[in-house]
């Protein structure tokens, strides 16, 4: 990170590459059921990124040696098609994945009530068909509803959103270049009901200052987003007031 | 017939206001908590996707979607997916695999004979005798009308769409047996055996089709009555 300090990325008046002011989100999208076979399914498209999430369970727990007794596992598994970046991304399981697969199951581990279906198993697939930037974020919201869509009970939806640092200014919701040539990256993983935190990882250096700027400006966007959400849901499913 | 599965009642509170998980159902104070929802502090909160559906003091959300939860006595239609020298294991479409004990089993079968008996993929018709604390469960084949499924079609429906498929008092799957003239069995799984003339089977799925499509909307019962019609 910040390795090309001198790549102008935000005018003086706080226009970004895109267009957008420091605090804007890009465009999103989400629609819910897209995978019909699964028993919970998202699909969302945050600026160029676009996933898909699916939920399968609860189920018997294969392999054996993975089931607890007083509860249930949640197998995730995040992956990039080879397609969805400008370098081909090599197919399966990586180190990259292996992590955001770990602290994505962490994050939801933390609103599933896992104590319901004790030695199952609920796995949820996340697929990157799109990447630009942000795609842990985007994979782990859209895992979200899709768990909300499969009936599984939570106790809230987890959202996730990331802010960083570009020319010294704290932005909201980095897009592909500012992640790539920005100073700092916070994702953060919401719960938009409490305003608790469930994940955080940060590249990059901000100062205190800095970072309290970027993580108002993920708990303001994670509000954004979770209204979208919910209004998928109900879209779906009807309703509303 | 064996057919089972009344209408448990939850479909009342349809078409109220959807619920997401964590949103605020108001104080908790003098309120019962119903199914699908929890407490935050003084708060009640709905914990699953669903309908509001609030009956005197009681609060609960009735899920859009639920996994199959086997309760004894359930009828259910399962399939053998493997076996012991004296057991089966039965997927009977919920978390996890039932175990039908040779005692259990549907005449006398020898020990280590399980496999010449009912072999792998065998479809069974069976209920549910006992689910522990843990949701271990094992089902029995002895009692009236519960036998192996050598013929007829099996078709799922998810099992949060049953009382759609009984309708009220029965008359859905009443409609679907006249206007098919075939027999049905629904399993409380979700897993419905039809078997009768192929004209009458497609006629089912197709409705069955419809029912998992837009099960979740209201005026179920004309749209169907009106395939049947077509």
């Amino acid at each position: 990170m910040g390795g090309y300090g001198d790549v102008q990325m935000i005018d003086e008046d706080g226009k970004r590459v895109d267009g957008r002011g420091p605090g804007d989100l890009r465009p999103i999208e989400i629609e819910v059921g897209v995978v019909p076979v699964a028993d919970g399914s998202a699909s969302i498209r945050w600026g160029a990124n676009y996933a898909i999430a699916t939920v399968y369970g609860p189920m018997e727990a294969h392999p054996r040696k993975i089931s607890r007794q007083e509860r249930a596992v949640l197998d995730v598994r995040y992956n990039m098609a080879p397609f969805s970046t400008t370098d081909r991304m090599r197919p399966g399981f990586n180190r990259r994945s292996r992590e955001i697969s770990k602290v994505t199951s962490d994050a939801l581990e933390s609103v599933v009530q896992l104590e319901l279906y004790p030695r199952s198993k609920i796995r949820v697939e996340i697929e990157v068909l799109c990447a630009e930037a942000g795609t842990r974020c985007v994979g782990l919201t859209a895992a979200s509803v899709a768990l909300a869509d499969a009936g599984i009970p939570m106790t809230d939806m987890v959202v996730s959103v990331a802010s960083g640092k570009i020319n010294g200014v704290v932005v909201c919701d980095l897009n592909k270049e500012e992640d790539n040539y920005g100073e700092a990256d916070l994702p953060m993983g919401v719960l938009p009901n409490t305003g608790d935190l469930v994940f955080l990882q940060m590249d990059g250096d901000l100062s205190p200052e800095e970072f309290q700027q970027a993580w108002d400006y993920n708990v303001n966007a994670a509000q954004a987003v979770h209204e979208i959400m919910v209004a998928a849901l109900a879209d779906r499913y009807g309703g509303g007031e | 017939m064996g057919e089972d599965g009344a209408s448990d009642g939850r479909g009342s509170g349809r078409d109220i206001k959807l619920v997401v998980p964590g949103e605020a159902l108001g104080p908790a104070a003098d309120r019962i908590v119903g199914h699908g929802v929890g407490r935050r502090g003084d708060q009640l909160i709905a914990t699953r996707l669903g309908h509001l559906c609030e009956q005197g003091s009681e609060v609960s959300v009735v899920p859009v979607k639920t996994a199959y939860m086997p309760r004894p006595g359930d009828l259910v239609v399962g399939y053998i997916e493997g076996m012991r020298a004296n057991i089966w294991f039965i997927d009977i479409g919920a978390p996890f695999n039932a175990i039908l004990p040779m005692s259990l089993a549907p005449g006398k079968v020898d020990y280590g004979a399980t496999r010449d008996a009912m072999d792998v993929g065998t479809t069974i018709l069976c209920r549910v005798q006992e689910v522990d604390e843990s949701h271990s469960s094992v089902v029995t084949m002895k009692g009236m009308g519960l036998r192996k499924l050598n013929s007829g079609f099996v078709d799922q429906v998810p099992p949060h769409l049953n009382a759609q498929i009984i309708g009220s008092k029965g008359s859905m799957i009443q409609m679907l047996k006249e206007a098919s003239d075939c027999r049905i069995i629904v399993g409380q799984n979700g897993r419905l055996w039809i078997e009768g003339e192929p004209e009458g089977v497609r006629l089912v799925r197709d409705a069955l089709k419809m029912i998992r499509e837009t099960g979740h909307a209201p005026g179920l019962a004309g749209r169907v009555q009106g395939l049947l019609d077509s």
